[in-house]
């Protein structure tokens, strides 16, 4: 029973994830039937410093931004794991501390070659 | 059937008349958030800010609530019908849902949650995903531009915020928020915590895309950022949102590092004051602290920007999470 007690914990939130969307469903519907719907072509052609749109937007983008998505996925992944570190040091005491000094210790091996390679550098 | 009633109907209602109490309250200080943020610049520039629409100007959030709802809605020809119309839709949503797990009294919370910190910080952090669907969807240059910005700026600071609330944990040792205020730091400890209130007030102005940190909305290149081609009430979720964001992230500023809902310092003769405003009073002060950035400070470069969160915030950051916990460990004051 313990696992559903713990579950109903949540059932506040899923509620409340049904309400709010919800919520933002019908404010979009409200404007759609509320606000006067007047298109025309030119109103509805992308924002675009008095041009039309040469092609599509969705093409190449700049190398970097995706180099920041993995730098992230790293360093976030790393956050995940200090968590339940941070909670339970005071039960794993010393030993926890080290090993965890000595995995940080090579991520900034890795990051401080990042560093280097300019990965960093947003120029 | 009076079993079923009492079983489940009845806790049913009570809990969706608290998620309408917790629903008006964030919708209304939102509304009144984006009246004392015209003012406070107002009186910043020696201007009076609004005051035409109802006595000193108080009315004017439900006019421009009304205004937004009269408008039309545009949906660009080239975009993606539906991912368009759900990213704000989205965006806003997980702005309210957080406010689930926020104490704002003893007791006084819809989920106490055994991970609130964890489930905070999942779901700010899916905030980037309205961001990128708007991006996107909108197929819009400048749109997309400013989505791709705000994504890899979001994404980047939020790294150092981790970090910072890794700090408060090591002094904490548990993941529920009302555990978290009850802790009852000594001020050593506070005082070791406070080079991570800086990054961390630092670090939520870059995370809710907020000036100086505005550039996925920079006015001057981007003309409107990832929300460019919205207008109507899909603009206005979003921008709903975006004070929903700063609201909720001042509220987690006050319960990690303000002691939420106690009284200043722990003075025993202000505890006669309810818990509720003592919360209020410092979310408001770091509301405040929002807006008063904005009135001061011009807009960051992108480069600055970036340097500054993966070359200053995070080596910082991270150090110190090993200066907390050596010193907690060293010397055995650790949370049990």
């Amino acid at each position: 029973m313990a696992s559903s007690a713990l579950l109903s914990e949540y059932l506040p939130i899923l509620i409340f994830i049904f309400v709010a969307g919800g919520m933002s469903a019908l404010m979009i519907v409200a404007s759609l039937i509320v606000g006067k719907q007047n298109p025309d072509q030119d109103k509805l052609s992308a924002y675009e410093c008095g041009f039309d749109a040469f092609d599509d937007t969705r093409g190449k983008f700049d190398v970097r931004f995706y180099l920041v998505a993995i730098l992230f996925i790293i360093f976030d992944l790393e956050v995940a794991f200090l968590f339940p570190w941070a909670v339970s040091l005071g039960a794993i005491g010393l030993v926890g501390f080290w090993s965890m000094v000595a995995f940080l210790g090579v991520l900034t091996i890795g990051f401080i070659y990042e560093w280097k390679k300019g990965a960093l550098d947003w120029e | 059937m009076m079993e079923l009633w009492t079983t489940y109907g009845w806790p049913l209602a009570v809990m969706l008349a608290q998620i309408g109490v917790i629903l008006g309250l964030v919708l209304f200080f939102v509304a009144y958030l984006t009246y004392a943020e015209r003012k406070v610049l107002g009186a910043m520039q020696r201007r009076q800010g609004p005051m035409t629409v109802g006595p000193l100007g108080l009315l004017q959030p439900i006019a421009d609530g009304v205004k937004l709802l009269s408008k039309e809605m545009i949906i660009p020809s080239q975009a993606h019908r539906v991912v368009f119309l759900l990213a704000p839709m989205l965006t806003f949503m997980l702005a309210l849902i957080a406010w689930a797990v926020i104490p704002v009294s003893p007791g006084w919370v819809l989920a106490d949650i055994n991970v609130g910190i964890l489930y905070l910080f999942a779901v700010s952090s899916m905030g980037v995903y309205g961001v990128i669907m708007a991006g996107w969807a909108s197929n819009s240059r400048y749109a997309f531009l400013g989505g791709l910005r705000s994504a890899s700026q979001m994404v980047s600071y939020e790294v150092s915020m981790g970090l910072v609330i890794v700090c408060v944990l090591l002094c904490v040792g548990s993941l529920n928020l009302t555990e978290i205020v009850e802790a009852q730091r000594p001020a050593w400890m506070q005082i070791m915590l406070l080079p991570m209130l800086v990054v961390f007030l630092v670090s939520i102005l870059a995370e809710t895309n907020r000036s100086p940190f505005d550039l996925p909305e920079g006015e001057s290149e981007l003309s409107g950022g990832f929300m460019v081609e919205y207008s109507a009430m899909a603009f206005a979720l979003f921008f709903l949102g975006e004070y929903a964001n700063m609201i909720l992230m001042s509220a987690m500023t006050t319960l990690l590092f303000l002691g939420g809902w106690l009284p200043p310092f722990n003075i025993e003769a202000l505890a006669f004051v309810p818990g509720f405003i003592w919360f209020g009073l410092k979310t408001a002060g770091v509301l405040f602290f929002y807006l008063w950035t904005r009135a001061t400070f011009p807009r960051y470069r992108y480069d600055q920007l970036m340097r500054l969160g993966w070359k200053v915030f995070l080596p910082f950051s991270l150090l110190w999470v090993l200066v907390v916990s050596g010193v907690l460990v060293f010397t055995d004051t650790l949370p049990q």
